[in-house]
């Protein structure tokens, strides 16, 4: 997995990863107006003062989109690495320990993954108080459960070759076997996992934005600007596109660099045809 | 002599058979344990969770006595155990109770938007799953050729799309440009079939391209995982036909996984539903769930969490199903 030899595809998906973390780090920065100011009519059209037209309240689109890929980018990101946390921790867990706290963890598992996720995610947070951290823990909650069932598979793997078994007989404790044998042995096909999850993730709280159950206003975030510009469409409006566009992109972007990120690893094992 | 074997034969085939039957039996077993289960998680792992349902039901005008009158009232008063017992017994009759918002039945709302529903997700799977069934075989016939790569690169960008983005491009330029389409998507009381079908071409549209690139790439996949298998691959050095080799080595082998994709899709379609109801504004169960959890009205997303979680029970359940069946190999499991 050398940078030199990245396909084109992936320099693509790397490029469109890098423009949208610069807007949300240097936001205040490259953004004309406020994100909240209201600065225009209603749904301006585009060019003029307001580079992409303004939205349902008149403020900047172009602004809010920059604004927007903050809390987007941060509440997807912190979600994927915290289920990423809890799904490793207690999949290695079950596998290290075996035996019954294996069947418990694996079983409840599988009932939460009865339950497809967004569903499970309405019926939730219809009872928590919203915020946005409450919304990083659900999402969290809910994903890790893929990832445990990921991380387990993975794990197992492992946790039968002689170097783990070499450290049981020198005795050392469960902690070290998962920390210091299991967890440097899966971290390159977990890898590729999280660019999967985090892909995932942005699309997930997007359709929770739209939906009104993300995150709320009036900070930005792509699929609420979708929701607050939805009604424009029918009158030609553009305004709930350009959001749509900018989740599409990010997370296309993504995709591609995964892809590559898969392939490169999984050209190691060989075998006949790519399947 | 040749009787006692055939005895030995035939006794044999009706074990296999008794086997079958009772893996079966098991799994559908299983199944119902595990709706139990979700039917606990729908209503008692939420019921755990922080924050007061009197509460939330009363909002702003909380004040300690009005939130024990409504505690009351709602019947939350009383132990979880047996609010569950009772809400459980109420669905086996068919009653989820009455909604907090309207205070009318959940029942009679959830059946007539399920309708709905279920007609959406029913002609988009007639649509999808031969279009993603052929799509797919194409792309194996033309294996990295031209078809393939345009069809896999596609089909990348379609699985990036967010639901909702497709749904209204496909306003944008049917409605809005061309003006062919009818957005939003009403149906009611009256309509015929003819004119329900026209009314949700749209929704219906969207939910294809938004299953149909992930189903393909499953489809693709699960047969390449067969044709490159050495099996296959004795059958091509014996000189057999490619017709033959498929219809007689490799479609048998590709059912199972294959129904597995289709299932897997159909329960992606399912849940894909409650968000192109609400871009269509269509009088789902979907939009009716999602209603729900804005206003906080926790009878109508209880029952709606559960028929959900119980259409994607049945649905893993037939595909578990139909690959033992397919597969004598998962009879025998070790």
């Amino acid at each position: 997995m050398r940078l030199k030899s990245m396909p084109i595809s992936a320099r693509v998906g790397a490029a469109g990863i890098l423009v949208v973390v610069a807007c949300a780090v240097f936001a205040p920065l490259i953004a004309p107006y406020d994100q909240s100011a209201i600065v225009g009519e209603v749904w301006a059209p585009m060019g003029g003062d307001f580079l992409l037209g303004t939205d349902s309240l008149g403020r900047d689109l172009l602004s809010r989109l920059i604004f927007g890929a903050r809390a987007t980018l941060f509440v997807a990101l912190a979600a994927t690495m915290l289920s990423f946390a809890i799904g490793m921790l207690l999949s290695f867990t079950a596998v290290v320990s075996g035996g019954v706290v294996d069947q418990l963890l694996s079983r409840f598992n599988d009932l939460m993954m009865s339950v497809p996720g967004l569903i499970l995610a309405l019926v939730v947070l219809a009872v928590l108080p919203q915020g946005t951290l409450i919304l990083i823990l659900v999402m969290a909650a809910i994903d890790s459960t893929r990832v445990y069932r990921i991380g387990r598979a993975v794990a197992l793997d492992v946790s039968v070759m002689d170097f783990v078994e070499a450290a049981w007989l020198r005795g050392e404790g469960k902690l070290w076997i998962i920390f210091r044998e299991i967890l440097p042995n899966t971290l390159a096909p977990l890898l590729g996992e999280f660019g999967l999850r985090f892909a995932y993730s942005i699309l997930f709280l997007a359709t929770l934005s739209f939906l009104g159950l993300g995150i709320q206003p009036p900070a930005a975030d792509w699929g609420g600007m979708v929701k607050d510009n939805k009604d424009g469409i029918i009158f030609g409006v553009s305004a709930s596109l350009i959001p749509g566009a900018a989740i599409a992109g990010l997370v296309i972007s993504v995709n591609l660099v995964v892809d590559w990120m898969i392939n490169s690893t999984a050209s190691l094992k060989g075998g006949r045809g790519d399947a | 002599m040749s009787a006692p074997g055939n005895d030995q034969i035939a006794t044999s085939a009706g074990r296999s058979n008794n086997l079958l039957a009772r893996l079966i039996l098991r799994r559908i077993l299983l199944g119902f344990g595990l709706l139990l289960a979700a039917s606990m998680l729908v209503y008692g792992g939420v019921e755990m969770l922080p924050g007061d349902f009197a509460a939330t039901y009363l909002g702003r005008d909380a004040t300690p006595e009005s939130v024990e009158h409504v505690r009351k009232e709602l019947g939350l008063d009383r132990p979880m155990i047996q609010r569950y017992g009772e809400w459980l017994g109420g669905i086996v009759q068919g009653d989820f109770g009455t909604s907090w918002s309207n205070h009318n039945s959940v029942a009679e709302q959830l059946w007539k938007r399920l309708g709905n529903s279920m007609l959406l997700a029913v002609a988009s799977a007639a649509i999808a799953v031969p279009l993603a069934l052929g799509l797919g075989m194409i792309a194996v016939r033309y294996r990295n050729r031209f078809p393939d790569r345009a069809i896999s690169i596609l089909s990348l960008a379609a699985v990036s799309l967010p639901e909702f983005f497709i749904g209204y491009l496909l306003i944008q330029f049917f409605t809005v440009q061309l003006g062919v389409a009818a957005f939003p998507a009403t149906v009611y009381d009256g309509m015929s079939l003819g004119e329900r079908l026209s009314a949700i071409a749209l929704p219906v549209l969207t939910l294809v391209v938004a299953v149909l690139a992930h189903m393909m790439r499953m489809t693709r996949s699960a047969i390449l995982n067969v044709m490159s298998s050495p099996y296959v691959e004795t059958a091509e050095l014996k000189g057999l036909s490619a017709l033959r080799i498929i219809a007689e080595h490799a479609a048998p082998n590709a059912v199972a996984p294959i129904v597995t994709v289709i299932a897997l899709n159909l329960a992606a379609l399912v849940v894909g539903v409650v968000v192109i109801e609400v871009v269509f504004v269509y009088p789902g169960i979907g939009q009716y769930m999602v209603d729900a959890v804005t206003v906080r009205d926790m009878p109508v997303v209880q029952a709606c969490g559960l028929i959900f979680a119980a259409i994607y029970i049945v649905l893993n359940l037939l595909a578990d199903i139909v690959s033992i069946l397919a597969n004598p190999r998962l009879r025998h499991p070790r």
